[in-house]
């Protein structure tokens, strides 16, 4: 039996994650060993929201009914998931062995100059943020840089700007502010 | 017959008549490469055009569909067009507007646009006919007549020449009919050539039309799929695609052409027709050893499993792929999902596994979906959840999605991230085969690996253990990357030398410019020199030439990358995936990577170099896991291989490649600069000064080393030293 605390969180917990993935998780607690299924767990939570925001953690715990010191300690021993918001277009450049030796740090430089921040940072406006890949399997098309899901092969640094610009990043506007 | 495998019969035969319905009876025949790299090249723009045409000029008989990469990288997006008596036309960098062109000429005018194929670019002239002769030891030897020779000269006295051209290809395996020969594009394999033979077929076969039929293979390998297609591009033709058979040449999302090509036909005889044992002995009889880097034979590691007794075991495919620069596992998966399925299929029934799972890193979202529908459709023929197949054996798979942990490739790492926890190593033995997946005997076995089996099931282990050297069968599949011409990806024999596979098969260098080291093994391998390009690509000698084979990502450094520079790239990514349970790995690698730091910002002092070679021994006798152990290794290589650089570095502060910012200044040579301000326009800092048409200068103090004004200017006027 739950007791009345325990219904009153999960209620809480259900209103704060988003109705398929509060399915997906019940599902999976159908299932033996549903501790298994965390990582997925957190990709999807990840996937709604760009990041892992504590609450979302929280609420993760409460519906797995795994300790949030476990969540907590998973999602940051993965590179895959973040902490904080990340823009509306999430730029990673790949650093992989065969993009770092075709030059990807010419284009990272580039795009870090472009936007002017660093990587894991987000611009002010919140369009975009800068994340390092290590290798998404295109290496022979190296340099890789990712827009969201779409890849882009063999950039050269001076062909940032115009990937920027298909997703509205004016280069003259930056420069003059 | 069984009846699971008249059933199995019965389904294939359904298959392939569905697809003969849809595609085969076709006059024309087009296929789309569909992977992460041909989408990242285009390829779903050039697919959505040529449906359109179809459907414009309503063709009846013409159908387009989608198969896997077949490895070309560079000449993406790849499109083949396949009809009755013609040679494949393997079009490359395909565009909407060269569809059209295509379209126009090839589909419906019957003219293929030969510049536009990969044939044409390789410089092999349009025939009607190719032959290629197989150039592997066994059939061409230096004791016996050139088959090859025989067929230019036989050509040559018929005046064929513009009729038939004359290819090479790598040992396509039948070293014992050989000499052997293809024929395009009949899809003719003859066999046990001599000079008499070949007269008798050029004017036979070539001028009129009939093979030589007593000459004729008439042997059916599930590893004879690729060749008749795409081997008489030399790119392709100098490989052996075992583990790549389907890629390039099936829709990687039908159920149906897996099994129009033997699918899961290996999967029913082990579980109709062999015991557990009998399966082990079989892949051990192969000599089949773990291509995930480790080398551990493949046979020894189930018999452990398959000993052990349990009511619950394991079998995990590792589809982690960690090396950053790799991509083999990727394609294989996007381009052949059924494959890893049936292997697994085959392993698990072998150990006595009910259950399987694929870890898969999240990076991967094609390869994820592929597996994903390639496991549902599993499920839905009932080759996997009860009874599959119509057995008495259960067996399912589920996936479990990696999350951008290098050391989760470690088994044990691994085990602990599927069970849903942080993916930290533990001591090994226990071995997972003893106690592994919640604490159950479980195999973890890689993707290329898992690849293997149903060859060595159906071609047979006496056949797969011909092919290779003494001590390792098989082929390997390299993912080739860098600075070389032909990047994708290679599968050869092993025992095949790294410089067949770096100039023959990869076309050498880009750009003129000059060789400097091949990378394999990726951050727990190591750089190998020119001098050692003579290595034979097998586990022992790469080891002994100072790398290891690794899981297969092969990249070519040029003159253009500096050694100190790439060694502490590869620390920074160890140092940075270490997951920090033991002390030598964690701080250890830290402290190299600040020496490596310290070398490459021109601070390097005497002895840096026996600093780095001592810690890196302590490292890798000291470390718990494969991570830690194996994370010196790039340094330790590149000190023995390029210590004058590094030396360089240190004593004169200079970089010879002219990469670390540290040790280069930028400077404007006064007689050459025309002052075209092309190099003020580009810096960002902006710190180069001067008027137009006067020499310009650089403020060095506030340059940033960029190298933007060096590229920018068309003069050489801007000096880099
Ligand atoms: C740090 C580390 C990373 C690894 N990464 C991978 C990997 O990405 N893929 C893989 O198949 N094996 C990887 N391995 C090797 C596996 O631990 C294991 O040996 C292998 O999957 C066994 O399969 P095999 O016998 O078929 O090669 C890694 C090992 C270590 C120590
Ligand atoms: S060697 Fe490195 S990765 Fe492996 S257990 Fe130790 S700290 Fe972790
Ligand atoms: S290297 Fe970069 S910062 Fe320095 S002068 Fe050239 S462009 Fe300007
Ligand atoms: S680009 Fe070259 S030639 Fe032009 S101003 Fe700069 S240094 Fe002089
Ligand atoms: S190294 Fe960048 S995609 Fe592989």
């Amino acid at each position: 039996m739950k007791s009345e605390l325990m219904l009153k969180e999960e209620a809480k917990a259900k209103v704060i994650l988003p109705e398929p993935v509060v399915s997906y998780i019940e599902s999976c607690r159908q299932k033996s060993r549903p501790e298994s299924h965390l990582i997925s767990v957190l990709h999807k939570v990840q996937e709604h929201f760009g990041y892992l925001a504590k609450e979302h953690m929280d609420a993760v715990s409460i519906l797995m009914q795994i300790p949030t010191a476990k969540v907590t300690g998973v999602a940051s021993f993965y590179h895959y998931f973040n902490f904080t918001p990340r823009g509306k277009h999430r730029i990673s450049i790949c650093l992989g062995t065969a993009c770092f030796v075709k030059g990807a740090g010419k284009v990272l430089d580039r795009l870090k100059e472009l936007l002017a921040i660093d990587v894991g940072q987000t611009t002010v406006d919140r369009q975009f943020s800068i994340d390092v890949a290590r290798c998404v399997g295109a290496c022979a098309l190296a340099p890789v840089m990712l827009v969201d899901d779409k890849v882009y092969a063999e950039v050269k640094p001076d062909q940032v700007a115009k990937i920027l610009g298909e997703y509205g990043f004016d280069a003259k506007k930056a420069a003059g502010k | 017959m069984s009846k699971p495998m008249e059933r199995l019969l019965e389904l294939r035969q359904k298959a392939e008549k569905r697809l003969f319905e849809q595609k085969f009876k076709a006059r024309m025949r087009i296929t789309v490469g569909s992977a992460t790299c041909e989408n990242a090249a285009g390829a779903n723009e050039v697919h959505k055009r040529i449906e359109e045409l179809i459907k414009k000029h309503d063709l009846k008989d013409v159908v387009v569909g989608r198969v896997g990469c077949t490895g070309k990288c560079d000449m993406e997006p790849v499109v083949t067009v396949l009809s009755a008596g013609a040679i494949p036309s393997k079009y490359m960098h395909m565009t909407p507007e060269k569809a059209d062109k295509v379209f126009e000429s090839h589909i419906l005018g019957g003219k293929p646009v030969a510049e536009l194929t990969m044939r044409q670019q390789a410089g092999t002239k349009a025939a009607h006919y190719v032959v290629s002769v197989c150039g592997g030891s066994h059939c061409h030897k230096d004791t016996t007549p050139d088959i090859g020779q025989a067929f230019k000269d036989e050509i040559a006295k018929h005046k064929l020449e513009g009729k038939v051209a004359v290819t090479r290809s790598a040992c396509q395996g039948l070293c014992e009919v050989g000499p052997v020969a293809f024929v395009y594009p009949d899809g003719v394999m003859y066999q046990k050539l001599t000079p008499e033979v070949v007269a008798k077929i050029v004017k036979q076969h070539f001028t009129g039309g009939q093979p030589v039929a007593e000459n004729v293979w008439q042997g059916d390998r599930v590893t004879n799929r690729f060749f008749p297609v795409f081997g008489d591009v030399p790119f392709f033709g100098r490989q052996l695609r075992m583990t790549l058979r389907n890629c390039g040449i099936i829709d990687p999302e039908s159920l149906d052409e897996y099994l129009s090509v033997r699918g899961y036909e290996a999967a029913v005889k082990t579980l109709t027709m062999m015991t557990p044992q009998d399966v082990v002995d079989a892949v051990t009889k192969s000599g089949l050893r773990g291509r995930g880097g480790g080398g551990f034979p493949t046979g020894v590691k189930w018999n452990f499993a398959t000993a052990q007794k349990s009511e619950e075991k394991f079998i995990i495919c590792n589809a982690d792929e960690g090396d950053p620069g790799a991509f083999m596992d990727r394609s294989t998966i996007e381009g052949d999902p059924h494959t890893i399925l049936e292997g697994m299929i085959i392993g698990g029934y072998a150990i006595g596994a009910k259950q399987g799972y694929v870890y898969i890193r999240a990076e991967y979202p094609l390869a994820i979906k592929r597996l994903e529908v390639a496991i549902e459709a599993a499920r839905k023929a009932g080759f996997l959840g009860k009874n599959i197949f119509g057995t008495k054996w259960d067996f399912d798979i589920d996936l479990r999605l990696g999350a951008g942990a290098f050391v989760c490739g470690e088994e044990t790492a691994l085990i602990r991230s599927i069970e849903g926890d942080r993916g930290m190593p533990r001591p090994r033995p226990p071995y997972p085969a003893a106690s592994g997946l919640w604490g159950k005997p479980t195999v973890i076995n890689n993707v290329e690996t898992l690849a293997n089996i149903p060859v060595v099931i159906l071609d047979g282990p006496e056949w797969f253990s011909s092919i290779g050297t003494e001590k390792s069968k098989g082929t390997k599949v390299f993912a080739l990357a860098g600075k070389v011409c032909n990047t994708g990806l290679v599968e050869v024999p092993m025992g095949t030398t790294l410089r067949e596979v770096v100039f023959e098969v990869g076309g050498g260098i880009r750009g003129g410019k000059k060789f400097k080291a091949v990378q394999t093994g990726g951050p727990a391998g190591g750089c190998l020199p020119e001098s050692c390009l003579d290595t034979p690509v097998d586990y022992e000698s790469l080891a002994a030439a100072g790398s290891i084979m690794g899981s297969g990502g092969m990249i070519v450094i040029d003159e253009d990358s500096c050694m100190v520079d790439m060694a502490r790239f590869f620390l920074d990514f160890t140092q940075d995936e270490s997951c920090g349970k033991c002390t030598p790995c964690r701080e250890g690698t830290k402290r190299m990577l600040e020496i490596l730091q310290r070398i490459s910002s021109g601070r390097g002092m005497e002895g840096d170099i026996e600093k780095l070679l001592r810690l890196g021994d302590t490292i890798k006798k000291t470390s718990l896991c494969g991570l830690g152990q194996a994370a010196p290794n790039p340094v330790i290589s590149m000190i023995k291989h390029f210590r004058d650089e590094y030396e360089a570095h240190i004593r004169e502060k200079r970089c010879p490649a002219g990469v670390c910012a540290g040790l280069i200044t930028y400077s404007v040579d006064e007689v050459k600069c025309i002052g075209c301000g092309a190099c003020k326009r580009k810096c960002p800092v902006p710190c180069i000064n001067g008027k137009p048409k006067e020499v310009h200068v650089i403020d060095q103090s506030r340059c940033i080393k960029c190298g933007q004004c060096f590229e920018a200017c068309k003069f050489d006027a801007v000096k880099r030293k």
